[in-house]
């Protein structure tokens, strides 16, 4: 008896968390491009989670609507295309490309440039603050007193 | 001299944009509908079920879509706001019933009183995820062709009804040709 209890209970947790969206796909290749598509969706309600990790209403929602049109053979970017129509640029964990986009995506390559070229300056200037802005006749009297020294 | 400027400028530019970005609600996510053609929905009425209504029947008129569930506590906070609104004859309001049992939508409505045009079923929230719908209740208004003008997410209060959506449907139901305002 205590064994059937036991193992009772070790399934259970396992049963209940495959009734958070039991889905089936026809095609192994669905059920990849559904789970890369639930982890690149931003939930809008709770903002700073993908629709994969939450379980707000509205991510429940949006994962079956995604199940949906992968199941129906969907690709990426109808999913995507599809996404953002509703709910904005938003929603799209990777913005895309555009004008609007266009500083978040090339702003670190510049800011990356400006960096280098500080870097090249600094470098440059480097031999000038070596000296050690003795003058020759200096330069010989030190010489002549270190020598002393040894 | 440029050595102490040039840091200094540096640290004006950072305060700057963080203090813009202060000041940004990050709640606040602008609608792509602004500015085009309303979602259609034929959905049935929540009173009626036998009946149905689209967008597409509402073409010609100047109207607000408010998306609600009994389940939604701002929605009863707002609701009031709502009936002041529609009192004033501006424009109808539509009701959109987002994801709610139907029982329960007729009796908040018996309770609070119902100043809906007509309230429409989206059991599923199909519809909602049409309009974008992530964070009831919304509010949409729409104009004589068809098209989202205004989104307002989160309760309407008096102040907005005043500033923002009368203007906005007064100055809308102008441009209908041959109806001149309420």
């Amino acid at each position: 008896m205590m064994r059937f209890i036991l193992t009772v209970l070790l399934i259970l947790p396992v049963s209940l968390l495959a009734d958070i969206d039991a889905y089936e796909f026809d095609d192994p290749n669905k059920e990849i491009l559904y789970k890369k598509l639930i982890k690149e969706l931003r939930c809008t309600v709770c903002q700073n989670q993908d629709i994969a990790d939450s379980n707000a209403e509205l991510a429940q929602d949006l994962r079956r609507k995604t199940y949906d049109m992968v199941q129906q053979g969907k690709d990426e970017e109808f999913v995507l295309d599809y996404m953002s129509q509703r709910y904005g640029d938003f929603v799209l964990y990777r913005p895309r490309l555009q004008t609007n986009t266009l500083l978040l995506w090339v702003g670190p390559f510049i800011i990356l440039l400006i960096g280098v070229f500080v870097l090249m300056r600094f470098i440059r200037r480097k031999p000038v603050a070596a000296s050690d802005g003795l003058s020759s006749e200096e330069r010989k009297r030190a010489e002549q007193l270190l020598e002393r020294d040894e | 001299m440029t050595r102490y400027l040039l840091p200094l400028g540096i640290f004006i530019v950072i305060v700057a944009f963080l203090a813009v970005g202060l000041k940004l609600d990050p709640k606040h996510i602008p609608s792509p509908f602004i500015g085009k053609p309303a979602p259609d929905f034929n959905l049935p009425d929540l009173h009626n079920p036998e009946k149905s209504v689209s967008v597409k029947d509402l073409q010609g008129k100047v109207w607000l879509l408010n998306v609600w569930a009994s389940w939604c506590v701002s929605c009863r906070a707002e609701h009031d706001v709502v009936k002041r609104f529609v009192a004033r004859g501006a424009a109808p309001v539509y009701g959109l019933n987002y994801k709610d049992e139907r029982a329960d939508a007729l009796a908040w409505l018996r309770q609070l009183g119902d100043p809906y045009e007509a309230s429409l079923i989206d059991y599923k929230g199909d519809a909602g995820i049409d309009w974008g719908v992530y964070g009831v209740p919304e509010t949409f208004v729409i104009d004589h062709e068809g098209i989202v003008r205004h989104k307002q997410v989160g309760p309407v209060t008096d102040e907005i009804i005043e500033n923002t959506i009368l203007p906005l449907v007064l100055e809308l139901k102008a441009a209908v040709p041959g109806d001149k305002g309420a």
